[in-house]
């Protein structure tokens, strides 16, 4: 306790912390007040979503306290070598966790895409799915759902709920998917730059090279907000048109959230380096984990490029 | 250095505790609280399956019983039980002086009693709690889910944020934390089985959140990933729920494999028998616990080629999991061999779970899988690893280290009835529930026919008996730690080896503050 000792020769043990128990409540309070939203919206009752926002608000300021305690320490000369490391292996674990949380969603693309769909319309080993679905072609883009190759809700086998029907026009790869790639991409590199400037401790060049990472980030956000913009209103692409629009929207919403988290967490470092005046040669880890963040969505972006636009 | 502090005083010490001992305490007991709310939910399935016909629950309130009960063990008793072990030893057997990263490691626990009670509290919602059983198999759990469904979701979103926080904590500590001159191939196999495990939740844990995440979408967004009307399949969900949910089996045995590797040694007076090739199979396990997820899934229609596959590799599982029964064997052969209560849990372990080993390869030949599916041969073969395995090797554990954590002796005789209890109870149990499946009797109902009736009778006898060994086990822990006889040798245990065991008993608050040299 009191860190054993508060110089950084042995591995510093943090005093008692409210932060966790805050957290995990806050947390609580979001996922009830969630759970009630979306119920209320879903199922037709009293809908509320004050609690989720209390909830997320908490959740926000919590996160932002902690972190900014762990900088405190570190920039106290707490933090030995040995929990340095703690801090890049946790960092490098969650990467890794979230690796398997993409893998989830390609994996189900994949499946939809080389088993299911085919299964469904008639082809392969499992062809007699098609029995139910008479009529059915598989495509990719899924243009034509099964429910509306048999005549619509009210001819289909009676279990299943819900109106599906594909999209008008599937998402080209060459507008805005090829841009935003080429920002994304081109992103990676400035930050790059970044690093390597601060590596050479030079402040200049790397809060310019991270602010112009962060433009690429913003604009990159912006035309996929502008993307969605035109599948709803001009493509007909949208969550309920069936498997396309589900694996699209899944793939590419997860992602530009993460590229959302991705940008706030480096604008915080680039804060932090132009007002805080915050990160040495050697003592960087912030910005380094962030990066590494980013270059892991902007690896993720390349496979939904691949995977969901082109291919 | 060398001036220990103690812990905090009142409810603050608990509540903000970034301790790993404290954490583990705290682990341990909630997963005590959720066992005995698991067990309730149990003894109201026996209840009702004692005589055929309706006793005394609606079938939709047993459908209700069933999934709480499969999913409060499951999350809520095991896995954390083994989170608290893992926070209590972990950092004395390697030489740390706590966990890594400890103020998420309080968040890891903090997030779980949130998450259960959001879960529980669904029982008291309009529609009824999670009724789909605790795979939650689309579109049960989607299209005809009860609204609660949304609490549970999300439940099991935090439960897994939990676990994933947890496990890179231990994988940062063993990998960051481990003193000078403990090698990995110096560890002790319980870290080494930990190791393996939290790499499991890592890479698992996320793909059941994306499952869930899936059915939110499905259930509250119009999408169609279970829905064949809309180019969706609900196999897909079963796909994606088993790549999560077979690894999540090995990694509920896993650390009781580990378990038992620090025991037998203890009590046969040996080493254990071929260290390495323990490490060596416990990562083969965990390796092919990634592509044999399909043989949960045989009956659902696959390809030929996918039922073959999903077959061979999982009968090669017995391979590794043969070598480590061997090695326990072969450990206490010609060892000088005592019977307190962890090695007779120990022992009943080796002994039962290899029957749910061999259960287990005969439900991984898909041509018999096809009678075998979904009957309560099923129920009684993982409840055989889950229980015989996992349950027992825990019991097994807070009797092997008990006495270190609290410097208190629990009372062997005692000890000795709590274990011959539980084990016969067990026995009587699950044992007539291979018969029963075999028969046919499918799992998951409130009534079933009459030539089922005697063998179902005989099966709540048992589970009650089970139950009240727990009440025992209660009593057992309470008492050791109020007035259990005291015990100051570090080695509490004189066949013991291990950095644990040179430490004060009972171990004091901090421990290991300068690391150890091991040699």
């Amino acid at each position: 306790m009191a860190g054993h000792n508060s110089g950084a020769d042995t591995y510093y043990v943090p005093e008692q912390s409210k932060l966790a128990l805050a957290l995990a409540t806050s947390v609580a309070v979001l996922i009830l007040g969630a759970s009630i939203g979306l119920n209320g919206r879903t199922f037709g009752e009293s809908s509320s979503w004050v609690l989720m926002y209390v909830g997320l608000l908490a959740f926000v300021v919590t996160l932002a306290v902690w972190f900014s305690q762990t900088i405190k320490e570190n920039r106290a000369g707490m933090n030995s070598e040995q929990l340095k490391h703690s801090y890049v292996l946790g960092m490098q674990w969650f990467i890794f966790s979230e690796v398997m949380f993409f893998a989830c969603f390609f994996g189900v693309l994949f499946y939809v895409r080389n088993l299911a769909g085919p299964w469904l319309a008639g082809e392969g080993d499992k062809a007699v799915t098609n029995l139910l679905w008479d009529g059915f072609q598989y495509n990719w883009p899924m243009s034509t759902t099964p429910q509306e190759a048999v005549g619509g809700v009210a001819s289909q086998v009676p279990a299943n709920t819900g109106t599906f029907e594909g999209p008008k026009q599937e998402m080209k790869w060459s507008g805005i998917p090829l841009i935003n790639t080429i920002l994304l991409l081109t992103s990676s590199v400035t930050l790059h730059f970044a690093h390597v400037a601060l590596k050479n401790g030079k402040r200049r060049p790397f809060n310019m090279w991270l602010a112009v990472t962060l433009i690429l980030g913003f604009t990159f956000v912006a035309f996929q907000a502008y993307e969605y913009y035109e599948a709803y209103n001009h493509l007909g692409l949208t969550l309920d048109a069936g498997i396309y629009g589900s694996t699209f929207f899944i793939l590419t919403g997860f992602h530009g959230f993460h590229v959302c988290m991705g940008a706030i967490m480096l604008s915080v470092q680039w804060l932090r380096s132009t007002v805080g005046g915050h990160f040495s040669e050697t003592d960087q880890f912030g910005f380094e984990a962030s990066s590494w963040y980013w270059h892991f969505v902007d690896v993720v972006w390349v496979g939904l490029f691949l995977f969901v636009y082109i291919l | 250095m060398g001036e220990h502090h103690g812990p905090a005083t009142g409810m603050t010490r608990w509540l903000f505790t970034t301790n790993h001992k404290d954490i583990g305490t705290l682990y341990l007991w909630f997963s005590f609280a959720m066992f005995i709310i698991g067990g309730a939910f149990a003894m109201v399935i026996r209840a009702e399956l004692f005589q055929p016909g309706m006793q005394m629950v609606s079938p939709a309130f047993f459908n209700q019983m069933t999934t709480l009960h499969g999913l409060v063990m499951v999350f809520g008793a095991i896995m954390p039980s083994f989170v608290g072990l893992a926070n209590w030893l972990i950092p004395m057997m390697i030489g740390a002086p706590d966990m890594a990263l400890p103020r998420m490691n309080n968040l890891s626990f903090w997030l779980l009693p949130f998450a259960f009670t959001v879960l529980l509290s669904s029982l008291f919602m309009e529609g009824g709690a999670p009724n789909f059983g605790w795979t939650f198999y689309a579109p049960l759990s989607t299209t005809y889910a009860p609204p609660s469904v949304t609490f549970f979701i999300f439940g099991v979103h935090i439960m897994g944020a939990s676990s994933i926080m947890g496990s890179i904590n231990i994988i940062a500590t063993v990998m960051n934390m481990r003193a000078p001159g403990m090698t990995y191939m110096k560890m002790p196999l319980f870290v080494w089985t930990w190791l393996i495990t939290a790499f499991l939740l890592v890479a698992v844990m996320p793909v059941l959140a994306g499952a869930v995440t899936m059915m939110l979408m499905d259930i509250h967004f119009g999408t169609s990933f279970f829905n064949a009307a809309g180019g969706g399949d609900p196999v897909l969900f079963q796909h994606v729920f088993w790549f999560f949910g077979h690894p999540e089996v090995y990694i509920i045995i896993l650390p009781a494999f580990g378990v038992v590797s620090q025991i037998i040694p203890a009590f046969s007076r040996k080493p254990l028998f071929g260290y390495d090739s323990m490490v060596y199979a416990t990562a083969s396990i965990a390796f092919l616990s990634f592509i044999v997820w399909a043989h949960h899934m045989y009956t659902v229609g696959m390809p030929i080629a996918g039922e073959l596959f999903f077959m061979y590799a999982t009968m090669l599982i017995a391979v590794p999991t043969g070598v480590k029964v061997f090695n326990w064997i072969t450990t206490m052969f010609k060892g000088s061999i005592s019977f307190e209560t962890p090695m007779l849990f120990c022992i009943a372990f080796v002994f039962l779970f290899t029957i749910g080993g061999f259960s287990g390869l005969m439900l991984a030949i898909a041509p018999a899988d096809t009678q075998y599916h979904d009957s309560y041969f099923v129920v009684a073969h993982f409840h055989y690893v889950m229980v015989a395995g996992a349950v027992f090797s825990m019991s097994a554990a807070v009797y092997y280290w008990l006495p270190k954590w609290c410097g208190r002796m629990y009372d062997e005789t005692m000890g000795k009835i709590h274990f011959w209890v539980a084990f016969i109870g067990f026995n009587i149990t699950f044992f007539p529930q291979h018969f029963v499946g075999l028969a046919g009797m499918p799992r998951r109902i409130p009534d079933y026919s009459l030539q089922f009736a005697d063998f179902n009778m005989i099966s709540s006898v048992g589970a009650f008996i089970y139950g009240g060994a727990q009440i025992l086990f209660l009593y057992n822990v309470i008492r050791t730690i109020v007035a259990g006889k005291k015990v100051d040798d570090p080695k509490v245990w004189d066949g013991a080896e291990g950095l644990e065991w040179t430490l004060p008993t009972p171990a004091p608050y901090h421990t290991f503050t300068t690391p150890p040299q091991v040699k």
